[in-house]
């Protein structure tokens, strides 16, 4: 009992610790070399300046503008991922006639499309929208027509064997067993959808918190940029949690759930 | 070692154990099955006759390859036969080549994998059946409850399928194919993939199961000695193409206990079959 109770809290002693090693060797590093605050800022000065933009409204405003791109392309990337991963895992004669138009749109590197998208899209979030759907997109795609085509024979001769209708069989079959592939695509996907944001804003517009990286960059203001970068991966965190938190409580029965249990058991 | 190999067919001698003259459960006349490719036709069985009595226990036989499983298949509307006719209680399961469903919500299958969904606990898993067939919920928990006390499951009912044992889950897959308490119960080497002790205790178990519920078995394995143990007939096939080469009717009192095995009546029984499979090279 004693024992798995300290493996429980492990990570809540460990990783404190960690973080704070990791300051210290940071501060160690920028006194003893004597770096200069434009190149690496220490610690305790991004940390001041994190508060600094914290409690500066604009920021929020910038936060939420980033917030809602990425969940808006998350969400697009989402649909028709899905959609389209079903029909392709469905219907092999598609996939096959489209598999080289899909495979050529995966090379492509997507991020260099931005600068057209601000043309045809404007400097609004729009164009960021469809970056961050068109990279969150593909993963989900991918792992839904894996999905779709890795539902069990065994299970299949089940229904079969049950007379289920093509729905039944959908419902407790096909759309449960791709779940775990889905929730797969969505934790890749909700990463990408933040990278396609940010690279959005940097290339074009006057919002976001990826603007505000360029514009902190611009004036020379390392620690404000810091503060920024830290301000973005608490966003991706979050958003990454609450796919992570769905996963858990869509699919509890799959083995990368529960299995994430046992070894903090 | 004795070269002669007489076709007997002692299908009569399996009426004795059914005095009441109740209507065949299940009737396989002329059952035959080719597969085609597009240069070769394998026969992979040919003149299928066998009927079968209600509460009958008839074990499948054969080597692998002789067709004991698509035989099988066949019967629980998963594959349809090239010719003859299957007849579960009088009425027929394929009309050419198309199941009649009606006939097939009717039966039971028990596949060698437990095939259970994960994501469904172990009481959903038994009342599935009776999900798909539109019965309440209520009506659906006390059923699954009542099923698995009769597989020995009580108390596991809202476990998950990854939390069982082999054995376990293949209670479950039998307890799920019992729910819709099938005319027929067929199994297709349910037992295989377990270890001989745990499939000792399962063969026990099946029995009890069959004598409890009265149920008609057609079971496919490969092992000579679980097909005696089990059966009240043994049917065995011969491959290339599969036929029945004898029937053997296995007369032990029931319940039978795992001690029948070490009698010389029934290591008689295994040694015949035995040599009329190996027989077979």
């Amino acid at each position: 009992m004693n024992r798995e109770r300290s493996k429980r809290l492990l990570p809540w002693i460990s990783t404190p610790l960690i973080l704070i090693a990791f300051f210290v060797a940071w501060d160690l590093f920028v006194r003893i070399n004597d770096v200069s605050e434009l190149v690496l800022p220490p610690p305790l000065t991004v940390f001041e300046s994190l508060v600094e933009v914290v409690t500066e409204a604009s920021t929020w405003e910038h936060a939420l503008v980033t917030a809602t791109e990425t969940i808006g392309g998350f969400l697009i990337a989402l649909v028709s991922g899905v959609a389209v991963g079903v029909v392709l895992g469905k219907v092999a004669w598609l996939e096959n006639s489209l598999r080289p138009l899909i495979v050529a749109s995966q090379v492509v590197p997507k991020v260099a499309l931005i600068p057209l998208f601000v043309i045809w899209f404007g400097f609004g979030m729009t164009s960021k929208v469809i970056m961050s759907a068109m990279l969150a997109f593909f993963p989900i795609m991918l792992n839904v027509q894996l999905g779709v085509r890795s539902v069990e024979a065994g299970q299949r001769e089940v229904m079969r064997s049950l007379n289920a209708s093509r729905w039944q069989t959908f419902l407790h079959l096909e759309l449960k067993s791709t779940m775990p592939y889905v929730f797969a695509g969505l934790e890749v996907g909700i990463v990408f959808a933040i990278i396609g944001t940010i690279v959005g804003e940097y290339l074009g517009g006057s919002e976001g918190l990826g603007y505000l990286v360029v514009r902190t960059l611009n004036e020379l203001d390392a620690p404000a940029l810091f503060a920024v970068i830290i301000l973005l991966s608490v966003l991706g965190l979050l958003l990454y949690f609450v796919v992570h938190g769905l996963k858990r409580f869509f699919i509890p029965w799959h083995e990368s759930v529960y299995g994430q249990q046992d070894v903090n058991r | 070692m004795p070269a002669h190999s007489t076709e007997t067919l002692e299908q009569d001698k399996g009426a004795q154990r059914a005095p009441r003259p109740a209507p065949a459960k299940l009737e396989l006349a002329g059952i035959g099955k080719e597969f085609r490719t597009k240069r070769t036709v394998t026969q992979a069985l040919s003149g299928i006759d066998l009927t079968i009595g209600d509460g009958e226990f008839v074990s499948l036989i054969g080597r692998s390859g002789c067709g004991k499983t698509t035989l099988l298949r066949m019967l629980a509307g998963l594959l349809s036969p090239s010719s003859g006719q299957i007849l579960v209680e009088g009425r027929s399961l394929w009309n050419g080549a198309k199941v009649d469903s009606s006939v097939v919500s009717q039966l039971g299958v028990v596949f060698q994998e437990a095939n259970l969904f994960p994501w469904y606990s172990v009481a959903d898993n038994i009342s599935l059946p009776l999900r798909l067939r539109g019965d309440g919920k209520e009506e659906r928990r006390e059923r699954a409850h009542e099923l698995a006390e009769l597989v020995g499951l009580k108390g596991f009912e809202n476990s998950y399928p990854r939390e069982l044992s082999g054995g376990m889950r293949q209670r479950v897959a039998i307890a799920r194919a019992l729910s819709i308490r099938p005319k027929l119960l067929l199994m297709d080497e349910p037992f295989g993939a377990l270890d001989a002790l745990t499939r000792e205790r399962m063969n026990l178990e099946l029995q009890r199961i069959a004598l409890a519920t009265n149920a008609t078995v057609v079971f496919v394995t490969h092992d000579i000695t679980e097909a005696v143990f089990l059966g009240d007939r043994v049917v065995h096939l011969t491959p290339r193409p599969g036929r029945i080469r004898q029937v053997r009717s296995i007369d032990f009192d029931r319940p039978r206990s795992i001690d029948v095995q070490t009698e010389p009546a029934f290591g008689a029984i295994v040694r015949d079959l035995r040599h009329a499979l190996d027989e077979e090279g």
